[in-house]
């Protein structure tokens, strides 16, 4: 059995598959931006998550710290959205870091930013986030914005 | 009579089709057993690799770039009236790599290798070659039809890549260098879009069982068809239109199973 030409045109054109193959999980998808350093898990109890999505970002000061890995009801807990954090070991927060879903633009898809706190204490694997913000429901928004209306015109 | 002759008609066309898909059945699974062959002396699949892969590679680039460019014009058209021109690298991202890229490559692909390989094959049945393999106790499935099979499988989920990566190309140079789109949001949008497992392997999963799916029907049509002429150019023309609709089919039931919801 010999090396031929044939064998030259068919690896150039599987090295170029797989550099094709290669390109669009570095640079078109998210792999480039995977981190494979180690991470922890925090959870936290929201009354509303609105349109948040397991895999949604966590931002803390716009920078992107970690992922959203499950969001679940819990009928134990006051029936509350419990959402479960994966974060990058390199982040340490403190006890009292308030979690809060955001929006990224008028339409944009949601996230969680973390808006840390003073407490001398940092948060472990497993820990439970005290405080949360809930997603801003448009609906009830305007319902409180038409419901102050009224009662201003009462007056 | 007519009615007997109508019923006569229905019966035989009904037992012709059921036998077809018996025969077939017996053929893809012949491949699939004979297939140590095409591993074992693997210049054999690579010859196929390069007839089917190698040689359709300019129609694929060609076309993956056209395809881009095109994206490109017509979704910076259409964000441009929401005034979020800085998602066209996620949409032009997001639909190469789900839908167009695995799809289109895979529709080139059945017309330019998948009717090449059933008009090969017929020929080769026709000028009973096939027969003479076996005389001198050569498996013709061992020998012919699964190493074009095992090629056509590995080679389609790489042209697939290929076609998405010149699509992106494309609709970067009309995004970003023609238009004028900003370039860090056109990919930064992009890969916060599209994710590795969800769209990238799940465009892979595709294109593989596309390229089973075209190739194990051109062969049969191949293998099947009549020894004539007329019998090989109707197994050609048998070939592209069903491979090309039974694209669209397993796509519809892949995308079903894949992107349900979020």
């Amino acid at each position: 059995m010999q090396r031929t030409t044939l064998d030259l045109w068919v690896g150039t054109f599987v090295v170029a598959g797989l550099a094709a193959l290669a390109m669009l999980a570095m640079k078109v998808g998210n792999l480039g931006t995977y981190n494979v350093s180690e991470s922890y898990e925090l959870h936290a109890y929201f009354t509303n998550v609105g349109g948040l999505k397991p895999q949604a970002s966590i931002k803390s000061a716009g920078v992107l710290v970690g992922r959203v890995t499950d969001i679940r009801l819990d009928s134990q807990h006051e029936y509350q959205a419990r959402v479960t954090f994966s974060l990058d070991k390199r982040y340490q927060f403190p006890k009292d870091t308030v979690p809060k879903i955001m929006t990224s633009g008028l339409l944009g898809e949601q996230y969680i930013g973390l808006e840390p706190g003073e407490d001398e204490v940092m948060l472990a694997n497993g820990d439970e986030m005290r405080k949360s913000q809930s997603a801003m429901v448009l609906e009830d928004l305007i319902g409180r914005f038409m419901y102050s209306k009224a009662s201003s015109a009462a007056d | 009579m007519a009615i007997l002759n109508a019923l006569r008609l229905i019966g035989n066309r009904t037992v012709g089709a059921v036998w077809r898909i018996g025969f077939a059945t017996r053929f893809f699974v012949m491949t699939l057993l004979y297939s140590g062959a095409s591993f074992r002396r693997f210049h054999l699949t690579i010859r196929e690799m390069f007839s089917s892969g190698v040689m359709s590679l300019i129609i694929i680039l060609v076309a993956g770039l056209f395809v881009g460019i095109v994206l490109g014009m017509q979704g910076y058209e259409t964000l441009k009236r929401y005034g979020s021109e800085s998602a066209l690298g996620s949409l032009v991202a997001l639909s190469l790599v789900r839908e167009l890229g695995p799809v289109l490559a895979a529709l080139l692909f059945a017309s330019r290798a998948g009717s090449a390989m059933t008009a090969e094959i017929g020929l080769m049945k026709a000028t009973e070659q096939i027969s003479a393999m076996e005389m001198m106790a050569v498996n013709p499935i061992a020998r012919v039809v699964a190493p074009r099979f095992w090629a056509g499988v590995i080679s389609m989920p790489l042209l697939a890549a290929m076609f998405s990566a010149m699509g992106v190309i494309g609709g970067y140079e009309v995004g970003v260098v023609l238009i004028g789109v900003d370039e860090g949001s056109f990919w930064s949008q992009m890969q916060a879009a599209v994710d590795f497992r969800h769209d990238i392997l799940n465009g892979v999963i595709k294109s593989v069982v596309f390229g089973l799916a075209v190739t194990a029907i051109a062969l049969f049509e191949g293998y099947d068809a009549p020894p004539t002429a007329e019998g090989v150019s109707g197994a050609t023309t048998r070939t592209v239109v069903e491979s090309s609709l039974a694209i669209l089919l397993l796509d519809v039931i892949l995308t079903a199973f894949m992107f349900q919801g979020n």
